[in-house]
């Protein structure tokens, strides 16, 4: 083995050495000049993940700022592990969403088992008890073998993880494009429930206070890992597998009670997980967020490996680990906390006072460096912007698609993997545990109550990022509204979100356009539906071999509140007679549209427009409808529009329907106009819908038919078995997992 | 009555049986960490599912020989009810107390959604608040439920009246769909299904509140008569 430790400080500037590890000669010079002196290999290790994009933000900084962080439910905004959203009687949900694309391109069951891990570690290291995980995944073509087996690695990691620490995995969505070929995405999300009173902060206090360490042994996994996470894959990505981290979920069911446990004791003064550069990250941003220094004596470290170094310990991502900073003299008091458990937890250093981040191992300083060097003084780029030659021509199309039979369109939409029923994937996660989900996955947002009250929490997960790759802007708009619409069809008042950024190289100027795009059209929603981001993630450099971007997809996960249960609605259409309406006018929009693309294999045109105001009218309408108890299922309308919405609220029960359209037969049934929902209503509570909703326009009737049929100047356009469309839709996904190639 | 929910390292169903106990029931019940338990106390015993120990070795294996173990059987010889769901299931075969064993499910993945089981004995303290041959449903959410015995063992399950529960549309393989099986002596029940998460309406489904009520009732039955 090398010993890299003897590597010198002037080599390293000499050999130009830094590189190697993503810091340029601009960012060495800048260590150079913090400390006064050349840095030597692991003081450079150091700084080369806290100035990794995946931990200093430094190319997408001065876009967050633009991000609404402040309204009247906001109790902790971005900054801490996840952010916290009250939701009255004292309680708040925390939540936040993370990445791991890259780790999951390489290896992706423990790259997604992981990213389960780091999330759930975000949020109970804030003093919640984790309730529930979503997923946001993006998938290339399911006929490409080597996609079908991350998506099916991808799947078993969640629920090999997941499901072992018993979170349900309440919901997400999967979309498949070629775009996301070599470069699957991979983002998780979770969601915490917390009383005010005891939320943690990860903060290092108190001059003097130790610092303990609990949790998995450190290990020789997953070093560099935040640097792997902040460059293009390449061929030489499969090298990088040491990289991804392997994760033990039993260890984070026991890490999860152990901290739940120990948040209660009054000598404990914060608290962070290790997730991304480990234990360099959560010592150092706890000391930099006090205003302190801190000093640890790395002999203490529980080792998994002999003979690690100082580099090795400090930028290892093992898992499952935490980082405590408790009263001085009470350090026994905190362990047999853990204990109880069968966990370590051991003192390894010391809060001081001179704002300098200290590491000792074998009786030497190995590393000595400011503390506010590592965060506050990361470099920020303001990378350059270029419109991209493609946005311009797209503005200037306008595209019809020609189709001559919608039976047949309907039953390919309904085969599209992007549209398709995802039961493959979530009947291998357990959604029921801790016996809270009332909506289970399929429906518009997931539901769970909160036991001890008559509240719930509706959370969702979206974005498409066909529209934001035709047009940032719009597509960013359409993903917060999207996900405020889901929260608004299952009966909840949309509280704040979590964004997941991923998108290729900001350094190429087109990318970063389309970053400036989708987060101001993001941010103008944000504001327009109220709900401020708290917390989130940024993925970048998400390019696959031959540097092909991904589509820019910045993903929300929304989360909202249910006043009382009784509101909670699904999508389902309930019973025969039930009336069905659609609430907004369909246009010819077909850019970036599931039809477009099953036409056309490739996406173009204009995104569909989205009007704010509108989009705020018709939420709060359809809210107030749902709350009066007029509404007995509501279903947004998205991919492949009005046909697909109907079919897919009529499986569950099987039933038919009886719909007369008017208008342009192909707009109205597949066109994918924003700000539009399917709403179905019991007869005797017609008039009063109608009253409160002047915009809802009749479209007909359930029927105990099982037929779906929709009929326009009294003739059929469509009139087929419901259950022939729903084996379509269900088997779609199945046939394609099992299909050889 | 009062219950004893067992919490192995790594348990994740336990909140949810001690909250059908406690808060749906309405009857007494701990929550007992494993190396802490003293199950004289309790009338009955109920052996959470979702993981113990991680489940890294066959399900339920590990915590079948923890020291709480010794106790449960106890418990057995006395004659208290006993019920395993799930992971308890799985423990209850590594322990021997049922027979058989569990297999990855057919398709080698993890399962969650309900299923409808049938009703196969509706004469055990477990099951009397069901019609014989009702069909109900209830949540299912396992890899490693494909219930396996041999012949001879399935013979000794259906002349004794053993089996309490078959799944209608089997969906893991199971050796005679069976879902659920009780011992000999009819108060140790092991299901792979979860009554815990279907007591409350809500939540879409109550259909397994009536095996906590069995239990309930045959309890009351058999201790008013020294009242």
């Amino acid at each position: 083995m090398p010993l890299v430790t003897e590597i010198t400080p002037e080599k390293i500037e000499m050999d130009q050495l830094y590189k190697e590890m993503g810091v340029t000669d601009g960012e060495f010079h800048h260590i150079k000049k913090l400390l006064g002196r050349n840095p030597n290999y692991t003081e450079l290790g150091i700084f080369s993940v806290m100035w990794s994009e995946h931990c200093s933000y430094k190319h997408s900084k001065t876009l967050l700022k633009q991000f609404p962080t402040e309204g009247k439910h906001v109790l902790q905004g971005p900054g801490e592990g996840a952010g916290v959203v009250d939701i009255g009687d004292e309680q708040a949900v925390v939540f936040k969403i993370e990445s791991h694309n890259h780790p999951s391109a390489v290896e992706p069951y423990q790259g997604a088992a992981t990213g389960v891990g780091g999330i759930l570690r975000d949020v109970f290291s804030m003093g919640a008890k984790p309730i529930a995980i979503l997923n946001s995944l993006r998938f290339g073509s399911l006929q490409n073998s080597r996609v079908k087996y991350l998506f099916k690695e991808v799947v078993h990691g969640i629920s090999g993880y997941g499901n072992c620490v018993g979170v349900p995995t309440v919901g997400g969505e999967v979309q498949f494009d070629d775009a996301y070929n070599g470069n699957p995405l991979v983002n998780a999300m979770c969601v915490g429930l917390i009383n005010h009173k005891d939320v943690q902060q990860g903060i290092a206090k108190g001059v003097g206070n130790t610092v303990m360490y609990a949790g998995a042994k450190t290990g020789r996994d997953g070093i560099h890992g935040a640097t792997f996470a902040s460059e293009e894959l390449s061929e030489d990505s499969e090298s990088k597998r040491p990289s991804v981290q392997v994760g033990d979920p039993f260890m984070e069911k026991l890490l999860i009670e152990a901290c739940l446990d120990v948040i209660h004791h009054d000598a404990l003064v914060g608290i962070q997980d290790m997730g991304a550069a480990g234990l360099t990250s959560s010592a150092s941003e706890m000391a930099s967020k006090a205003g302190t220094g801190l000093k640890m004596n790395l002999d203490l470290i529980p080792q998994r490996e002999t003979g690690m170094t100082p580099y090795e310990m400090m930028l290892s991502e093992s898992q499952e680990r935490m980082l405590l900073v408790v009263e001085k003299g009470r350090e026994k008091e905190i362990a047999s906390v853990f204990e109880r458990y069968g966990l370590e937890a051991v003192a390894v250093g010391e809060v001081t006072d001179d704002q300098q981040f200290v590491l000792e191992h074998k009786g030497e300083i190995v590393a000595d460096v400011p503390v506010d060097g590592l965060a506050e003084d990361a470099p920020v780029y303001q990378p350059d912007s270029r419109t991209p030659a493609y946005f311009e021509e797209f503005q200037n199309q306008t595209y019809t698609p020609e189709i001559r039979n919608p039976r047949n369109v309907l039953r390919s939409l309904l085969q599209q993997p992007t549209i398709a029923s995802k039961e493959w994937v979530y009947d291998q996660y357990d959604s029921m545990v801790q016996t809270n989900t009332v909506v289970r996955p399929g429906s518009d947002a997931a539901v769970l109550r909160i036991k001890g009250t008559d509240k719930a929490v509706a959370m969702t997960t979206d974005g498409n990022s066909r529209y934001i790759y035709l047009d940032p802007q719009t597509g960013g708009k359409i993903a917060v509204a999207e996900a405020a619409r889901n929260i608004v069809c299952s009966g909840g008042e949309p509280l704040a979100i979590t964004d997941g950024l991923n998108f290729g190289s900001p350094e190429n100027p087109e990318v970063y356009w389309q970053m400036e795009g989708a987060v101001k059209g993001m941010s103008a929603a944000c504001t327009s539906l109220e709900t401020p981001v708290i917390s989130g993630n940024v993925s970048l450099y998400n390019e696959a071999f031959g540097g092909h971007a991904i589509y820019p997809t910045p993903v929300v996960g929304m989360v909202g509140l249910v006043q009382e249960t009784a509101h909670i609605t699904t999508s389902d259409v309930k019973q025969e007679g039930d009336l069905l309406y659609v609430i907004g006018e369909a246009s010819p929009e077909f850019g970036g549209s599931e039809l477009q693309g099953m036409l056309e294999g490739k996406h173009f045109g204009q995104a569909p427009a989205l009007d704010l105001e509108t989009e705020e009218r018709r939420q709060k309408e359809l809210l107030s409808a749902i709350r009066n108890g007029l509404v007995s299922s509501a279903h947004d309308i998205a991919e492949g529009g009005l046909a697909v919405a109907l079919a897919e609220s009529l499986f569950k029960e099987e039933l038919g329907c009886e719909v007369e359209i008017e208008g342009d037969e192909v707009t109205e049934l597949f066109a994918e106009t924003q700000s539009r929902f399917l709403v179905s209503v019991k007869p005797e509570k017609a008039e009063e819908f109608e009253a409160q909703i002047p915009e809802a326009s009749f479209l007909g009737k359930a029927t105990n038919n099982e037929r779906f049929h929709i009929i326009r100047n009294g003739a059929s356009v469509i009139d087929e078995p419901i259950q022939m469309l729903k084996a379509d839709w269900k088997g779609a996904i199945p046939c394609l997992v099992k299909s050889e190639g | 009555m009062k219950f004893a929910v067992i919490v192995f390292p790594g348990s994740n169903c336990d909140e949810d049986m001690y909250h059908a106990a406690s808060e749906v029931l309405g009857e007494e019940a701990d929550m007992v960490w494993f190396e802490e338990a003293d199950l004289k106390k309790y009338d009955g015993v109920l052996l959470p599912g979702g993981f113990s120990y991680g489940d890294y070795l066959r399900s339920g294996a590990i915590a079948s020989v923890s020291g709480v173990i010794e106790q449960v059987k106890e418990a057995i010889k006395d004659g208290k009810p006993v019920l395993g769901v799930c992971n308890g299931f799985q423990v209850l075969l590594e322990m021997g107390e049922l027979p058989g064993a569990m297999l990855r499910n057919k398709n080698l993945t993890f399962m969650c959604h309900e299923e409808e089981l049938i009703v196969k004995n509706n004469g055990t303290m477990f099951t009397a608040f069901y019609d014989e041959k009702e069909t109900i449903s209830l949540p299912i959410a396992h890899g490693e439920g494909n219930y396996y015995c041999d012949n001879q063992t399935l013979e000794e399950l259906k002349r004794n009246n053993q089996i309490a529960f078959t799944y209608k549309n089997n969906p893991n393989g199971s050796t005679a769909d069976i879902a659920g099986i009780t011992n000999k002596e009819g108060n140790v029940l092991g299901m792979m299904p979860h009554p815990e998460r279907a007591v409350e309406k809500l939540l879409g489904n109550d259909d397994g509140l009536r095996i906590f009520e069995s239990i309930l009732k045959h309890w009351r039955e058999t201790h008013a008569v020294g009242n």
